[in-house]
């Protein structure tokens, strides 16, 4: 395959649907990494593959059980209170382990889950697209409200139950935008390129950044890069999606060392 | 004339986690007053202000506050969240406190990230911002912690400044800021 086909009305719409999850799921992860829940991201993504390899043996949508299996994650998140990285790491090695066992039991459970575990942006459908438009806009639209609350919650423990505000409305809304952003990323990146956008972008955001909206930008434009550079040379070079688009966002992971923040110190 | 609708009336209140850890106690606060509580290791300080925050348990007593009573924590060891790229005006406005007229030693915290700043530097920067918040009840949890006099002398100036309508419950053991700044303080 060559570069131009990426202009290839073809490729538009699978191109379209990374880019907006290339903003998504950043800045998910953004929030993730504040919470010092970073490895939930790849706990949820398992435990939704895991759903879904289980629709495709029941011979049911494997999307409304991708989606199961990641609010299983998410109702774990939260009965587990201020979970750790460690529960997430369980999370995640259960659900890997449930979708390679469970795939050995019918064909297309083995198939879906090669799909989910290996990605397949260039099979996206307009579903696809039109739930990673609306996942970005509910999260810019909420991100303002989102954040202060979690922001708060972070340097603050305690407010809420000290001002009788309840905290569930903010946490489940994290998770229902989490789980959507996972499900969506899962069906066509793949379970590791959805993680890799959750954690990456952030993680070197947060180093070279100062300031919440500068890490925010960061963290997104980090991601569109990745993915453009990724989807370029994937087609370019015959590669799988999922993997090159992970090699672009390691190739990001120096941009840790350099010795400066953007944005003004004083 | 009649006493002011507390902000915060503890009547025989025992409270602790598993079982009672202190107790029992009573006290009030009333709006413009700063009431501080004192005692040695253990005696269960730290506890009373958790049992208003929820994370401690009512086992005997009771405590009486406005519906609405809004209630800022300074936690006595503030947790600073590892490479979170806020900077101190930032924590200020998340705290809804102003940054127009700081004074220099917190503007100067203003533009420097939680990772870029000493110990003393962010327990300075937590505890202004639940200070000088809009919350009426305001607890303070050893507040002067690793701080420096210039840092402590700000913090005695804002709290000699309190609004009429706020209170400050304040454990310390420093028992010079505590006779500096108190209106009245229990011993436990």
């Amino acid at each position: 395959m060559t570069l131009s086909l990426a202009w290839d009305p073809l490729f538009r719409l699978p191109l379209a649907t990374g880019l907006l999850l290339a903003i998504a799921l950043p800045l998910l992860g953004a929030f993730l990494k504040m919470r010092e829940q970073w490895l939930s991201g790849l706990g949820v993504a398992q435990l939704a593959a895991a759903g879904g390899v289980i629709g495709a043996l029941l011979h049911l949508p494997v999307i409304l059980f991708a989606l199961a299996g990641a609010a299983v994650g998410g109702v774990a998140r939260a009965l587990t209170g201020a979970a750790r990285n460690e529960h997430y790491a369980v999370m995640l090695l259960g659900g890997w382990a449930a979708v390679l066992l469970l795939a050995r039991y019918g064909h297309d459970a083995n198939m879906t889950a090669m799909h989910l575990l290996n990605g397949q942006l260039y099979f996206t459908a307009l579903p696809h697209l039109l739930g990673a438009a609306l996942l970005l806009a509910t999260l810019l639209a909420s991100g303002h409200w989102l954040a202060r609350r979690l922001l708060i919650a972070r340097l603050f423990p305690g407010h809420f139950r000290a001002n009788r505000v309840p905290a569930w409305p903010h946490e489940l809304w994290l998770e229902a935008l989490l789980v959507g952003g996972i499900v969506l990323g899962i069906s066509t990146m793949g379970v590791m390129a959805t993680f890799a956008m959750t954690f990456i972008p952030p993680w070197v955001a947060f180093r070279l950044a100062r300031g919440w909206m500068r890490a925010l930008l960061l963290s997104a434009l980090l991601g569109v890069s990745a993915c453009l550079a990724g989807f370029g040379a994937a087609l370019a070079l015959d590669l799988p999606f999922g993997p090159t688009l992970v090699a672009m966002l390691l190739l990001t992971v120096p941009l840790r060392l350099l010795p400066f923040r953007f944005g003004r110190s004083a | 004339m009649s006493n002011p609708t507390p902000l915060l009336e503890l009547i025989d209140v025992r409270a602790g986690y598993a079982r009672p850890v202190v107790g029992p106690v009573s006290f009030r606060i009333s709006p413009g007053e700063v009431l501080g509580l004192k005692g040695v290791n253990g005696v269960g300080k730290t506890t009373l202000l958790k049992l208003l925050t929820g994370e401690a348990r009512l086992f005997e007593g009771s405590i009486n506050r406005p519906s609405d009573l809004t209630v800022a924590y300074h936690r006595q060891r503030p947790e600073r969240p590892p490479e979170l790229p806020l900077t101190g005006r930032e924590v200020l406005r998340i705290a809804a406190v102003g940054t127009d007229r700081l004074p220099a030693r917190m503007a100067a915290l203003g533009h420097a990230c939680l990772d870029e700043m000493s110990g003393g530097e962010f327990q300075l920067l937590y505890a202004w911002a639940c200070l000088m918040g809009p919350a009426r009840l305001v607890l303070l949890d050893e507040p002067t912690n690793n701080l420096d006099q210039v840092a402590i002398d700000l913090l005695l100036v804002e709290l000699e400044q309190l609004s009429a309508e706020r209170g400050v419950l304040m454990v310390s053991h420093d028992p010079q800021f505590l006779e500096d700044t108190c209106d009245r303080i229990v011993s436990l």
